[in-house]
């Protein structure tokens, strides 16, 4: 809007000081005027605001409102009329030095998830180049840390690097840049802590050893672990960081952010895998990833009362959609219900995800992101918020769950995460 | 021992300089666009300081406005707060 002419300040809570700071500055305006209330706004009542507004700007300590009106009066200085323009850069390698020396700088510059990761020597990375069949140069994508953010682009090589340094193997790598394709950051700055979710389809599974039975989603697997956090680390150093207060705000953050990439059981799945729901060939070999991961359910069965079980858990939040992750035990005692598709599982959740409209919209996500929608008359959005409080809403489209079959047999197990779908991408293509 | 290493990092794009708005001398006679961001509760600290203004600065003329949607630009309520407006205070980001 300063560019429209129009003079602005921007108000911020006390928390995203240093991030709003941070996104002028990178935008080329380090002096955006801004003011500081206290945090929370959220669930403040009118006369808590009102204080906020009456009080001292919880950066400068003047008053609020001085800030405000000083920030739309203020005459402008050299600073406030040239912005600032500068390139940054990052050296290919780094200065030589002993090996704990380099350990100790990727920890203290946050390149790492503090656990210990193998340095990535010439040597390893030309080897992990060799696990792929693209130039070393070639752009893979952009990723950035957040909607505000701006975008960070990485080539294969820079892919090579992270991977190596989470301990991935070279066969592994076309997954791995795979996952970088999607330019989907596992480490996005969301205060809500999502994470993303990776699903491997197709012959690449068995070809690297990648476990989709007893234990898949936990440390069981060499390749599952390393892919997981080749995609973390990836996604944390190519998108210029995740710095708790500069680019990464998660209020609890999210353990799956470590590492989260299983393969499709599909050879004992009854249902068709997910790549192929996507639009692949089975015979192709591909991987999806799924945003989310802020809250996980389980269950075990189906048993009888099984409809009513899963209502609950349906009902259980309304923004983020369910992604089901079914053991085969699972899957197949659904198939003898009657279910013979994944696609009648997904309808079954859609036209049985319903909540009040006064609980459904009770809801801070859908008041920030979809509310707004509703007010613009963007269906199915609009006639939820005309519902009566005690009316009941259908939460989801069949379009946003997903189901993905994959362990062990020791259990008719379940569980639902809350994950949007975001794509699906070609391993092949990266081999 | 002593060894090489890479750069882990990804490739930062260019940042090119952008001014801020002339301000004006005053705010006396001034409309000033109150912006609610769409963030849970923004409506009611943008209404509490429509209130400031009108209890300590009533020469200012303050206007309620919000975007089409959240965490997108609304080209449309920009050009129409810089046709009409001669500032604006927007919040609250999160």
């Amino acid at each position: 809007m300063e560019e429209d002419g129009t003079p602005c300040v921007a108000v911020h809570t006390h928390v995203f000081h240093r991030v709003a700071r941070t996104t002028a500055r990178l935008r080329g305006i380090p002096t955006l005027r801004q003011a500081f209330v206290p945090q929370p706004v959220v669930g403040r009542t009118p006369g808590e605001l009102r204080a906020y507004i009456e009080g001292a700007d919880q950066i400068s300590g003047r008053p609020f409102m001085q800030e405000v009106i000083e920030g739309l009066s203020r005459p402008l200085d050299e600073a406030d009329l040239t912005g600032a323009t500068f390139e940054r850069t990052t050296p290919r390698l780094l200065a030589p030095d002993m090996e704990e020396n380099l350990q100790k700088l990727f920890i203290d510059n946050r390149w790492t998830d503090f656990l210990p990761i193998v340095l990535p020597t010439e040597e390893r990375v030309a080897a992990m180049l060799k696990g792929t069949s693209q130039p070393p140069d070639k752009v893979v994508g952009r990723m950035r840390a957040g909607n505000f953010r701006e975008s960070w682009e990485y080539t294969v090589e820079k892919v090579a690097v992270n991977a190596v340094m989470a301990g991935a193997l070279p066969e592994y790598f076309p997954v791995i840049l795979a996952l970088a394709a999607t330019s989907a950051t596992s480490r996005q700055g969301s205060t809500t802590s999502m994470t993303c979710l990776g699903v491997v389809n197709g012959p690449i599974r068995h070809e690297i050893g990648m476990n989709a039975g007893i234990g898949a989603l936990g440390p069981y697997s060499h390749a599952n672990t390393t892919i997981g956090r080749a995609y973390s680390l990836l996604s944390q150093n190519l998108q210029g960081g995740s710095v708790p207060g500069e680019t990464y705000m998660g209020a609890l953050g999210n353990p799956l952010a470590y590492s989260l990439c299983f393969a499709e059981n599909e050879e004992r799945s009854p249902w068709e895998p997910i790549h192929v729901q996507k639009g692949m060939k089975a015979s192709d070999s591909a991987v999806s990833v799924f945003v989310g991961g802020r809250y996980i359910q389980e269950g075990y069965g189906p048993r009888d009362t099984w409809e009513n079980k899963m209502r609950r858990c349906l009902a259980a939040t309304a923004y983020l959609p369910p992604m089901l992750v079914l053991d085969p035990i699972v899957a197949r005692l659904f198939a003898s219900r009657g279910i013979h598709t994944k696609q009648q599982l997904i309808d079954w959740c859609a036209e049985n995800a319903r909540l009040p409209a006064r609980d459904y919209w009770d809801d801070q996500w859908l008041q920030t992101l979809v509310r707004p929608l509703a007010v613009a008359g963007v269906e199915p959005y609009a006639s939820r918020l005309k519902a009566k409080p005690d009316d009941i809403i259908q939460m989801y489209e069949p379009k946003d769950i997903n189901v993905v079959v994959v362990g062990g047999e020791t259990q008719g197990a379940w569980k639902m995460f809350g994950a949007n779908y975001i794509k699906t991408v070609s391993v092949d293509a990266w081999r | 021992m002593i060894v090489t290493v890479h750069d882990p990092r990804g490739y930062p794009p260019k940042v090119t300089g952008k001014r801020l708005a002339p301000r004006p001398q005053s705010l006396d006679g001034k409309i000033v666009y109150l912006v609610d961001c769409l963030f849970d509760n923004s409506d009611t600290f943008m209404e509490q300081m429509r209130q400031w203004f009108a209890a300590h600065l009533p020469s200012v003329e303050t206007r309620a406005i919000k975007p089409r949607e959240s965490w997108v630009d609304d080209a449309d309520m920009r050009a129409k707060v810089a046709a009409e407006g001669n500032a604006a205070i927007l919040g609250v980001g999160l």
